[in-house]
C-alpha cells in the first residue's frame, strides 16, 4: 500500500516550512492521482497555481499531512476528480480561474464563472470573456416529475445559492446545486497584498469562521517565516477558536430545531449564542473576534477581568445548554423530524473524506486538532473527539451538542494553564527569499486550510484559503435524495455549508 | 405536567432589553429622502427582506441576532419576510458580486413601491476591502438606489436596530403631512 511518505519521497522536495512537506512532480506523472487513490489517502484540498496544481493529502494510516504538486504541461494536468470524487468541483474552479484543464474529467462545465466577469481565467492568462452561455443542468427524465427551483436569493437570512430540485410527489429524486454567487475574487485580491491586508481578507473568507481562518493564515505566515510564537499567543488563539465553535454550534442546533417546527430551541440557543458574543466582545473587543488573531500572535491580550468573564460564561452556559439538550431528547416531535432524515452513509463520507461534523456523524474519525497536530492542541493533553455512525440530521446535531461541552472544557483548561508573557511577537516578512507555508485549523465546520507563498519582499505571491464546505456541499446533494422537500431545510442546516467560504 | 425547565424560568426577568433609540446619523441621512406619500402608506410597521449580495456571512449572523430575545426586533413593528413581494425594506449586505448583480436588480424590481433600501455593513456601503475587481460590481448604491447606510464590519445588532428604528421613526404617521 502506497503511503504519502513514499509518494512524497519520489517527487522533488520543497521546503514548505517545518510542519508539512511538499513535493513537486512533473507533468509526465499521469497516474499519480490514481496511485494516491490506492493508498489510504484523503484529499483535503486541491487548488491551482502558475502552471501547476497543489493537492493537500492526509495519510490515514500514518496520520501525516503533505502537499503533492503536479505541473501542468501545456495547460493540462491529470484529473484528480476521476479518483477522488470531492475534487470535481475544485477542478472546475481551477479551470475557471487558471485555465488549467484536468485530463479525463467528466464534468467540464464552468463552476464559479457564471459568464458575468469581464475576463476569463482571471488568475491565469486573463483572456477576454467568451459570450455568456446557458448553464447546462444535468438532465432529469421520468414520468410525473416536477421541478422546484430555489434561489439564488433565499427566503431566510442566509447566503445566496441556487438549488434545483426534481421531485416525484413530495420525494426528492435529485437536487443539483449551483454555487459561486458570492465569488468576490479573494484569491486575486490576495495576490500582491502585504501580510496585514492578507490577514484582513482571509479573516473575511467566511465570517462565521473568522477566528479559524485568521489562525490558519497566521500559522501559514509563521511557518513560512520560520517563527515560533510565545505560548500565550497559542493559548489565546485556542480559546477564541473554541468560543467560535461554541457560538456556531449553538446557532446551528437552534436553527435545525427551528426548521423542525421546534422554535423554542432557536430562541433558547440564540440567547446562549448572544451570551458568547457579548463575552467575546468584553474579552477581546469584537463580538466575533474578527481581526483579533494576527500573524505574530493575537491583537488583544486577555486580562484578569477577561479571564473571570470567560469563567463565568462557561459556568453559566454549561448547565443551560445541558438542559436544552434534555428538552431536545424529550420531544418526540423534533426527534421524529431529525432521526433517519438525510442519511450520509459512512462509505460515502469516507470516499469524500467528509470534513468536520458531517464526517464525524458518519463514522469518519478525523479532527485536524488531533490529526494535523498544531498548537495549542498539541500542547494540551489528548481530548475526546465524538464520532457517531448514524449519519442522519440527528447525528450531525448531536456531534455539535457533544462538542460544545468539550470546547467549554478546553477553554477552562487553557485558562487554567494560560502561560504568562506577551501574546505577540513582531516579525519581518521581507526575508530576501521566496518562502511558503501551510496552516490548518479545525473550524466549527471542519478543517480550514490556508496555503501561501511569500515573495522575497514579503508580499503575498499566491494564497489559497480552503473551506471544508468544498467537500460537504456535494454530499448534501446525495443525502437529500429520497427525502421529502419539507426536510431539505433540516438537512441543509445540519450541514450548514458556507457559501462565501466555498465561492471565495 | 410542569417541567423542571419551566419552573426554573418562572422567577426570571425578561431578557429583552430597552433603551434602543433611532440613530441620529440615520435620521439625518433619511431626512433628505423622505417621501410623504410613502409615509402615509408604510406607517408604523416595516417588513424587511434581507438580500446577501456578496457578504462574508458575518453581517448575516448579526442580522440574525436581531431576532434573539435580547433585541426582539418584532416588538418594534419590524419583521423579516420571505419574499420581496411582501417587503417595504430591502436590507442588503455585501459588496455586490458580478454573479449576484442581476439577482439584486430583480429583487429590487420585485419589491413594491414605496420601498426603502438599506445598505448594511462596510462591504455594502463601499468601504471594505472587497472593492471593484473582475468579480465585484461594487457597493450596493452602484446597483440600486440606497436610502440608508449602516456601517460596521459587521455592524452589531444595536447599530442595526437603531438604524432600522430611524426608518420607522421617519415613516411614523405623526411625522406625516
Ligand atoms: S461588512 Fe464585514 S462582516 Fe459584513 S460582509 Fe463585509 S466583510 Fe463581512
Amino acid at each position: 500500500m502506497t503511503s504519502l511518505k513514499d509518494i512524497l519521497a519520489k517527487g522533488k522536495e520543497v521546503q514548505t516550512g517545518r510542519v508539512f512537506p511538499r513535493a513537486v512532480f512533473g507533468a509526465e506523472n499521469h497516474d499519480l492521482p490514481e496511485t494516491m487513490a490506492q493508498g489510504e489517502l484523503d484529499l483535503l484540498g486541491l487548488w491551482g497555481d502558475d502552471g501547476c496544481v497543489h493537492a493537500a493529502m492526509f495519510d490515514r494510516r500514518d496520520r501525516m499531512t503533505g502537499i503533492v504538486t503536479i505541473e501542468a504541461a501545456k495547460g493540462h494536468f491529470p484529473s484528480f476528480g476521476l479518483h477522488f470524487p470531492a475534487a470535481v468541483r475544485m477542478e472546475r474552479t481551477i479551470t475557471d480561474l487558471f485555465g488549467l484543464v484536468p485530463d479525463g474529467a467528466q464534468d467540464t462545465r464552468r463552476w464559479l464563472d457564471h459568464g458575468q466577469w469581464n475576463v476569463s481565467t482571471p488568475l491565469g492568462q486573463q483572456i477576454s470573456a467568451p459570450p455568456c452561455e446557458t448553464y447546462a443542468f444535468l438532465p432529469v427524465e421520468g414520468e410525473s416529475l416536477h421541478r422546484v427551483l430555489v434561489g439564488p436569493v433565499h427566503a431566510g437570512i442566509i447566503e445566496p445559492g441556487y438549488f434545483r430540485f426534481h421531485a416525484s410527489g413530495e420525494t426528492i429524486v435529485r437536487l443539483e446545486e449551483r454555487l459561486g454567487y458570492v465569488h468576490k475574487g479573494i484569491e486575486a485580491l490576495l495576490q500582491g497584498a502585504d501580510v496585514e491586508t492578507g490577514a484582513k481578507l482571509v479573516a473575511r473568507v467566511s465570517g462565521d469562521s473568522t477566528v479559524a481562518y485568521s489562525t490558519a493564515y497566521a500559522r501559514a505566515i509563521e511557518t513560512a517565516l520560520g517563527i515560533d510564537l510565545p505560548p500565550r499567543a497559542h493559548f489565546l488563539r485556542g480559546i477564541m477558536t473554541e468560543l467560535e465553535r461554541v457560538a456556531n454550534h449553538m446557532g446551528d442546533i437552534g436553527a435545525i430545531c427551528n426548521d423542525g417546527a421546534f422554535a423554542m430551541m432557536l430562541a433558547e440557543c440564540s440567547v446562549l449564542r448572544e451570551k458568547v458574543a457579548r463575552t467575546a466582545f468584553e474579552c477581546f473587543g469584537h463580538r466575533m473576534m474578527m481581526d483579533k488573531v494576527v500573524p505574530g500572535g493575537v491583537a488583544t491580550n486577555l486580562d484578569a477581568s477577561g479571564i473571570s468573564c470567560l469563567r463565568t460564561l462557561v459556568a453559566e452556559i454549561t448547565p443551560e445548554f445541558a438542559s436544552l439538550m434534555e428538552l431536545y431528547d424529550s420531544e418526540a416531535s423534533i426527534l421524529d423530524r431529525t432521526e433517519t432524515t438525510g442519511i450520509l452513509s459512512p462509505e460515502l463520507a469516507a470516499a469524500f473524506a467528509a470534513p468536520g461534523h458531517v464526517g464525524r456523524a458518519s463514522g469518519r474519525n478525523f479532527d485536524s486538532r488531533r490529526d494535523c497536530p498544531h498548537e495549542p492542541y498539541s500542547m494540551l493533553p489528548a481530548f475526546d473527539i465524538p464520532v457517531l455512525k448514524a449519519g442522519d440530521v440527528d447525528a450531525r446535531l448531536r456531534i455539535r451538542a457533544l462538542e460544545i461541552p468539550k470546547s467549554l472544557g478546553l477553554i477552562i483548561r487553557m485558562l487554567d494553564h494560560l502561560p504568562d508573557g506577551a501574546p505577540f511577537r513582531s516579525m519581518n516578512a521581507a526575508t530576501g527569499q521566496i518562502c511558503e507555508g501551510l496552516g490548518i485549523t479545525e473550524s466549527f465546520r471542519g478543517n480550514v486550510l490556508v496555503w501561501l507563498r511569500l515573495s522575497a519582499e514579503g508580499t503575498i505571491e499566491r494564497c489559497h484559503p480552503h473551506d471544508p464546505s468544498w467537500i460537504q456541499w456535494p454530499l448534501l446533494e446525495d443525502v437529500i435524495r429520497g427525502n421529502i422537500i419539507a426536510d431539505f431545510p433540516l438537512c441543509n442546516k445540519s450541514f450548514n455549508c458556507s457559501y462565501s467560504g466555498h465561492d471565495l | 405536567m410542569t417541567s423542571r425547565y419551566q419552573i426554573r424560568n418562572l422567577s426570571r426577568r425578561t431578557k429583552s432589553e430597552n433603551g434602543f433609540s433611532a440613530s441620529e446619523t440615520a435620521l439625518a441621512e433619511l431626512a433628505a429622502r423622505v417621501n410623504q406619500a410613502a409615509k402615509m402608506q408604510l406607517g408604523r410597521s416595516l417588513a424587511i427582506r434581507h438580500v446577501d449580495a456578496g457578504s462574508c456571512n458575518a453581517c448575516e449572523l448579526e442580522i440574525h441576532a436581531l431576532n434573539n430575545p435580547y433585541y426582539a426586533l418584532e416588538r418594534f413593528g419590524l419583521h423579516f419576510v420571505a419574499s420581496p413581494r411582501h417587503a417595504d425594506v430591502l436590507l442588503v449586505t455585501g459588496s455586490v458580486t458580478a454573479n449576484m448583480k442581476i439577482a439584486l436588480e430583480r429583487t429590487y424590481a420585485a419589491t413594491p413601491a414605496p420601498k426603502w433600501v438599506v445598505a448594511a455593513g462596510d462591504c455594502a456601503c463601499g468601504c471594505s476591502l472587497f472593492h471593484e475587481n473582475y468579480a465585484v460590481s461594487g457597493s450596493v448604491d452602484k446597483v440600486v438606489p440606497v436610502d440608508l447606510h449602516i456601517k460596521g464590519c459587521p455592524p452589531n445588532p444595536k447599530v442595526l436596530l437603531e438604524g432600522l428604528l430611524a426608518l420607522l421613526e421617519i415613516n411614523a404617521p405623526s411625522n406625516a403631512i
